[in-house]
């Protein structure tokens, strides 16, 4: 009779909090981290970054490989101890409260780490059941949760006969299971093909809509400008840039990219030629890039100049100019 | 590594037609298989080593001393055939390294080369043919199993077991054995699809049972005849008899010689035609 | 029906109730869920390669205690009673099971779930701690090693291999053994990294089989050989059992009993230790 009285309490308790966090104006704050560092030998992979991260908020985390999202990632979820600087998750600090930590948590791993040995169901049951959740509550919750990955037909069938989306939905559907209040994406639509990536951001979004705090990191632009409210850059470490995807293009690019090629062997001649045109050029082995307001405008005035160029390209600038012109062209790896 | 875009990037192809005959590599793409296991097997020549000769010797040393001892103070002079029972089960644990050797390179590497990283699908990318690569596998097999035995018979030497007189016969006997048992599990490792521990069964339902009851620690004539039959269908059985005919003369009839022999001939030819048809297929989907 | 019109405490409450009590960072009283998971993959997995475990030592049985048992005699028991071959390897043949049992799930099994199917990953960004995981795998290897001593047993006594009734208390022991043996194989695993170094694992587990008073007598070995196999993990389970089987106590079996604890607390310690370290680090 005590436990339930004071069980009763506690939903009651919850409930007001949940109650107070919607009428507050201020946006609360569900992740905050200051000076955050991590150390592996004497690599620096995070190296010192601040951001906040509000609730009902889509977070996105850029970079090239190597830049330190999965490491940031990581030290989020409480599976990976920071080597300084502070980081509270929904006020606690992973380093010694982990378990309860992500016990608000939803997880989508880059790699996919579904249990083999089981099928779809048992999945997402065995992992209900990780957080200490009852059978009878998740056997309706599964249901809801194969619905919504559209899998229901596909419970009984063994993980390896799913298909890459397939199979990234219900890792999805499996980080939903203990009704996370953050759910932590790390490249979730990496190798799947264009309708499986639709569907994944429809489901995604849905997500959001419903008040679920999303950080993902991407390195495809298009998912970011879909997916994210604000986006930091990342790259070795450190934080290049933020803001929302409109401003890091207003910010880091132009408006429009002119982008033309007067066979590789040629381009650095030809640039010299250019120089003027436009607010700024980037001189590439096989193509010159024009950022200017108006790219038609450009091709005009290059071609005035008796330059003919092999093809011409204008397009609207993206996030992936932005990307480019923050981290660099070198490959990583 | 990083690697700068920019720097200047000069390749110039001949083209493979003049780099290669596609007869040549037709007629040697079994060697180049082979050549390409053994390199691999370098890698690991200190556990090869080590296990090749670590675990007959631990029974040798178990078994055929430790339990030998047990036996020959039993027997007294009643001794099977005559021997010491050290002398009586040398053959049998040489054919069991052969066996051994040669099973290890066609049952793990054949999961890996189908399954985990599909390294047979690239070598078929090339001129080479999925019949090439069964026998390629195969002579490396046989050159593993003649090395292991070669060194357990050594390793028997200095226990008296066996002399440099016998050794060399010995040594064609048990890779033979090794040879015939290889090719079987060779087709039979290029039908698994997917690793459900199938290794682990045959391990325990065919390779121990095989060791066991092949007159390997007792003639085969001492056990009911109802378990007698796994004696004849094991190449563990027919290399150890004509080992120990072999080495120390055990009596036995020369058509049962001859049969022996066959025997082994036969299991390498099935083995090796199976596997052939399994790869191609495989190969082929 | 939807979910939310049945009672259930969230995911949070349920790892906040232990909030503040010892070891909260990575213990959270759940390791039985591990158990459930170990049920639903055995339910998919393929029957004969459980059931493989408990033929392996009927093989040996066989093989050796009524094969070469034929042509051996003068076998004593502690009290210098004759007893028959078989009768003298049934119990060494049980010790071995349980090692084997408990070393595979808790190296083969282990090292595949930590590094290809990536299970404690997903575990252990659950609110599941180290611990949990931990005691969870290694009690799923001793509930399979008490099936297979069972099974055994079933087998043996009625062959009139176990004279004695206190042999009974052999299957407890053998789950006891098991349970030394998995948790330190446990932990030798986490140090692991590729599969070529499992097999490592395996040169210390033959020899100690072939070796420690299994097939033969330890007399005929000199006296400081003798010591060093009685240090080992296996001799004392040997004899524990055989102890139990033929009915001769003595003392020392306490002795036993004493080492395999130590290997448990100590396994255990290790493994939580390392796992802890390779996941949430």
């Amino acid at each position: 009779m005590i436990r339930l009285e004071r069980l009763n309490i506690r939903l009651f308790q919850r409930r007001k909090t949940l109650i107070l966090a919607k009428d507050s104006k201020a946006p609360e704050t569900m992740i905050i981290a200051k000076g955050l560092t991590k150390v592996y030998g004497d690599f620096k992979a995070v190296d010192g970054i601040d951001f906040t991260v509000t609730r009902g908020e889509s977070f996105g985390l850029l970079g090239p490989n190597g830049a330190g999202k999965s490491t940031t990632m990581k030290m989020i979820a409480a599976t990976s101890q920071r080597s300084g600087g502070d980081l509270l998750i929904l006020g606690k600090d992973p380093n010694d409260q982990g378990p309860e930590i992500r016990a608000h948590l939803g997880v989508v791993p880059q790699q996919d780490n579904l249990d083999r040995e089981l099928k779809v169901w048992e999945n997402l049951m065995i992992y209900g059941r990780y957080f200490g959740l009852s059978r009878k509550w998740l056997k309706v919750k599964i249901e809801e949760l194969l619905d919504f990955a559209q899998l229901a037909d596909k419970r009984n069938s063994k993980t390896e006969e799913l298909s890459g989306g397939m199979k990234r939905r219900l890792t999805i559907a499996r980080g939903l299971v203990n009704e996370p209040e953050i759910l932590m994406l790390d490249e979730p639509t990496t190798g799947l093909d264009p309708q499986a990536r639709h569907i994944l951001w429809d489901r995604l979004f849905r997500l959001k809509e419903q008040g679920v705090t999303l950080v993902i990191t991407t390195h495809y632009m298009d998912e970011a400008e879909q997916l994210c409210d604000r986006i930091m850059v990342m790259d070795k470490g450190k934080i290049m840039a933020e803001g929302s995807p409109a401003e890091l293009i207003k910010n880091y690019s132009s408006k429009e990219v002119l982008e033309v090629r007067f066979g590789s062997d040629n381009n650095a001649q030809v640039a010299k030629e250019l120089e003027g045109i436009g607010e700024r050029l980037e001189i590439l082995p096989d193509r010159i890039l024009v950022y200017a307001e108006d790219g038609e405008q450009c091709l005009e005035q290059i071609i005035k100049k008796g330059l003919h160029p092999v093809t011409s390209l204008v397009r609207r600038s993206s996030l992936e100019d932005v990307f480019l012109r923050l981290t660099g062209r070198t490959l990583v790896d | 590594m990083a690697m700068d875009v920019e720097s200047k990037v000069k390749m110039t192809w001949t083209g493979a037609a003049t780099l290669v005959d596609p007869k040549v590599s037709m007629k040697r793409g079994a060697l180049y298989i082979a050549e390409n296991r053994l390199l691999n097997m370098m890698k690991w020549w200190k556990s090869i080593i080590a296990f090749g000769l670590g675990n007959p010797t631990l029974y040798l040393l178990s078994i055929g001393i430790g339990v030998g001892s047990l036996v020959d103070s039993s027997l007294g002079p009643n001794a099977i055939d005559g021997v010491s029972y050290l002398t009586f089960l040398a053959p049998a644990l040489l054919a069991t390294a052969g066996i051994q050797g040669a099973m290890d390179e066609v049952t793990w590497p054949t999961l890996q080369g189908f399954n985990w990283d599909k390294t047979f699908f690239s070598m078929n990318a090339t001129a080479i043919t999925g019949k090439q690569i069964v026998n390629g596998i195969l002579l490396a097999a046989m050159a593993r199993a003649v090395l292991q035995v070669f060194l357990y018979g050594l390793c028997l030497m200095a226990f008296g077991a066996v002399t440099w007189a016998t050794l060399p016969i010995l040594v064609l006997v048990s890779s033979t054995a090794g040879l015939g048992f290889a090719a079987i599990m060779l087709g039979f490792a290029g039908t698994i699809k997917e690793d459900d521990g199938v290794f682990a069964l045959v391990g325990r339902f065919i390779v121990t049972p095989m060791f066991m009851f092949s007159g390997t620690f007792y003639p085969i004539t001492s056990m009911p005849l109802y378990l007698q039959w796994i004696g004849w269908i094991s190449p563990q059985w027919h290399a150890t008899n004509l080992g120990r005919a072999m080495s120390y003369g055990m009596p036995i009839e020369s058509w049962l010689l001859i049969l022996h022999w066959a025997v082994m001939a036969l299991m390498t030819l099935f083995g090796m035609l199976w596997a052939h048809r399994v790869f191609e297929a495989r190969l082929a989907k | 029906m939807s979910s939310a019109s049945i009672r259930q405490e969230s995911a949070i409450e349920i790892a906040e109730s232990r909030k503040g009590k010892l070891g909260a960072g990575v213990y959270s009283g759940r390791s039985r869920v591990v158990l459930e998971r170990g049920y639903f993959a055995l339910k998919s997995s393929t029957w004969a390669v459980v059931a493989s475990g408990f033929v392996e030592p009927l093989i040996y049985l066989v093989a050796f205690g009524y094969g070469i048992g034929q042509f051996i005699d003068g076998v004593v028991d502690g009290n210098g009673n004759p007893i028959s071959y078989a009768q003298f390897i049934a119990p060494a043949l049980l010790a071995t099971s349980a090692m084997n049992g408990a070393i595979y799930d808790s190296t083969w099994n282990v090292f595949f779930k930590m590094h290809f199917g990536r299970i404690y990953n997903g575990m252990l960004s659950t609110s599941l701690g180290t611990l949990d995981v931990a005691l969870g795998e290694i009690s799923w290897a001793l509930l399979r090693g008490l099936a297979y001593a069972i099974g055994f047993m079933a087998i043996v006594t009625p062959m009139g291999l176990v004279p004695s009734w206190w042999g009974l208390l052999a299957i407890p022991a053998s789950v006891l053994v098991a349970f030394g043996f998995a948790a330190v194989g446990m932990g030798i695993t986490s140090y692991l990294k590729h599969r070529q170094q499992m097999q490592y694992i395996q040169l210390v587990m033959l020899p100690m089989f072939l070796f420690s008073g299994t097939f033969f007598p330890l007399t005929i070995y000199p006296e400081p050989i003798q010591w060093f196999i009685q240090a080992l993990p296996l001799w004392q389970a040997i004899e524990l059992i055989r102890g139990l089987t033929l009915g001769i106590l003595n003392l020392a079996m306490l002795g036993h009993v004493l080492y395999f604890v130590v290997m448990i607390i100590g396994g255990l310690y290790f493994t939580t230790r390392r796992l802890t370290a390779l996941f949430l680090r």
